[in-house]
């Protein structure tokens, strides 16, 4: 039997689709042993009425931190409480997800508890004495499989690769206390900017649209925007070259050097297909390339493409999926 | 102010890349290799920040084997002072042996800031700048595009997914650099020439134990074939059609 660990990611007082996908890869390891799920979740006070929702995916125990210090991401304070758990838990793993937090924070973890980690993981299996991981490489072109030989193994995975499963457990509150002072961070939050209204993350949307110098302009990007809009669902993403002549923002580049991402449905527009921008989208479940040139590579991985020009293509496309969803 | 830049040379991914016959690792004839783009980019943020006090030194630090030189020269034809070559037969994937390796090393060298890539493509972990930052009890901000210091402190600009962060910090501090930091310089002829003055000390890696191993590779299975559904905007409901009923995502 062994218990497994879960790190529930929040902003702004509500929880990341991610916490949830956490708590489910979490809930799949602790029934191939027997074992509890417990769940740390800090936040400032009322956090607490979250632990239900995590309940829902199968956490047995909430751990809940309340503390205004840690309203927002306290990297210094959540590591320390994190590590000072999973050392006092004893758990066989510890599971984080590879968001931007969890890559700040999930090293942190790794280094005070003197353990082994592995970030951006696929797959996760107890094994005997190790905890063996799928974990992409050299820009996903190639699949390792890792084995971490400490207890605990500290593991991020890749959001959006893990489909949420309801699972109703109890979810046992504890209430946990802060280690040290959390207001004594030498690493302070001095602004927080929310990007652009309620626009969907491209890490959390089920639907993705990108966006390529196909568009032909920052103003061509409103092709994008509208279909986006007629989806309700859809978060905009855009390659390298797009970003890197500032039509759109950095934090919204899917690549090599960007997001990764893996939603249900990602369509690419405009988007010939460099080997650097597939590998943020190939593990996406369903690929639409939209694109002027028929030999671009990217319909070599799109399982449906649609040759033609972008400008004609995508108002009447955008014009059906209005049209799609309104009979929903 | 003294700055430590940690690079790593890693194979440039546009390549084919084959499996070795252990089955643990990729076979490197014919790849082409260079400094990691995330770490030229930190190289060149140190670099500025030196500039901009007009005094102050950059010490270059790679682990790996005695190619791993080749990255360092390269850095500082871009204007670091000088380097430092940790040796191991080849760089391990487990970042908790690289980072516990580079911390044995950067402990006594009373750095102010030590700058990190916020990761590297091949093994992809993202790992080894935070947990050397433990490992030393520095400060630490990840996946930096901003900076500014002033007064012996720092505000670092961070992309989260959706939203942009404002942090201050205080030294000494490690940072990893993101993509929108800088645009790192290429090296000038002369910087190549100086480049080949400059100090480069050669010395074991620490690795210590290592607690995650690759037990295999194996390259990923292949998307079944699409297929083009038409062209122009009369292939649009068909389209739609197959997202609805064969794709079932919409």
């Amino acid at each position: 039997m062994a218990n497994i660990f879960a790190f529930a990611e929040q902003r702004a007082g509500e929880l990341r689709k991610v916490a949830l996908e956490n708590v489910t890869a979490a809930r799949a390891l602790a029934d191939a042993t027997g074992g509890e799920v417990h769940v740390l979740l800090a936040g400032s006070a009322g956090i607490a009425q979250k632990a239900e929702q995590l309940g829902k995916h199968g956490a047995d125990v909430v751990l809940v931190c309340e503390h205004d210090a840690l309203k927002d991401y306290n990297a210094e304070a959540i590591a320390a409480l994190a590590a000072d758990r999973i050392k006092s838990g004893g758990y066989r793993v510890a599971v984080f997800s590879t968001s931007a937090q969890g890559r700040d924070l999930i090293p942190r973890v790794a280094a005070k508890l003197g353990v082994g980690i592995v970030t951006d993981v696929t797959d996760a299996r107890i094994e005997g004495d190790a905890v063996n991981v799928k974990h992409p490489v050299n820009i996903g072109k190639v699949i390792a499989t890792a084995s971490i030989a400490s207890t605990p193994a500290v593991i991020g995975l890749r959001p959006g690769n893990t489909t949420l499963v309801e699972n109703t457990k109890a979810a046992r509150v504890e209430q946990v206390q802060p280690v040290g002072d959390p207001s004594a961070s030498r690493v302070k939050v001095k602004e927080m900017k929310q990007g652009t209204s309620a626009k969907l993350d491209i890490g959390e949307a089920p639907v993705v649209i990108a966006g390529g110098r196909g568009l032909k302009s920052a103003d061509g990007f409103k092709l994008v925007d509208d279909l986006a809009d007629a989806f309700g669902n859809a978060a905009v993403g855009a390659t390298r070259a797009v970003c890197d002549d500032g039509w759109r923002p950095h934090s919204e580049q899917i690549g090599q050097t960007g997001r990764v991402v893996s939603p249900d449905l990602y369509i690419a527009v405009g988007i010939s297909g460099a080997i650097q921008h597939l590998a943020g989208m190939r593990t996406s479940r369903t690929i639409v390339a939209i694109n002027r040139d028929k030999e671009a590579p990217i319909f070599k991985i799109a399982d449906y493409g649609i040759v033609g020009d972008v400008a004609e293509v995508l108002p009447a496309l955008t014009a059906a999926v209005r049209e799609a969803r309104k009979s929903h | 102010m003294k700055i430590a830049v940690c690079v790593k040379r890693v194979p440039d991914m546009d390549a084919r890349f084959r499996i070795s016959a252990d089955g643990t690792s990729l076979d490197e004839a014919g790849l082409k290799f260079d400094i990691n783009d995330f770490d030229a980019w930190a190289v060149e943020a140190a670099l500025q920040l030196k500039e901009k006090a007009g005094q102050g030194e950059v010490v270059v630090l790679s682990l790996g084997p005695a190619a791993a030189q080749e990255t360092i020269r390269k850095a500082l034809s871009m204007g670091a002072d000088r380097g430092i070559h940790l040796a191991a037969d080849r760089i391990p994937f487990d970042g908790f042996a690289i980072a516990r390796a580079l911390a044995a090393e950067l402990k006594d060298g009373s750095y102010d800031l030590i700058f990190f890539g916020k990761m590297s493509p091949d093994s992809s972990n993202g790992i080894v700048g935070p947990i050397v930052a433990e490992l030393l009890d520095y400060a630490c901000v990840t996946a930096i595009s901003g900076l500014e210091m002033a007064d012996g402190r720092g505000t670092a600009k961070r992309e989260l997914e959706g939203a942009q962060e404002f942090v201050e910090f205080t030294l000494p501090a490690v940072l990893t650099v993101d993509e929108g930091l800088n645009t790192a310089r290429y090296p000038s002829l002369k910087g190549i020439m100086a480049a080949k003055k400059k100090t480069l000390e050669s010395k074991p890696a620490q690795l210590g134990d290592t607690m995650v191993t690759i037990k295999s590779l194996a390259m990923p299975p292949d998307r079944p074939p699409g297929k083009i559904v038409g062209e122009g905007a009369a292939a649009v409901p068909e389209l739609v059609r197959l997202l609805q009923t064969e794709a079932k995502v919409l």
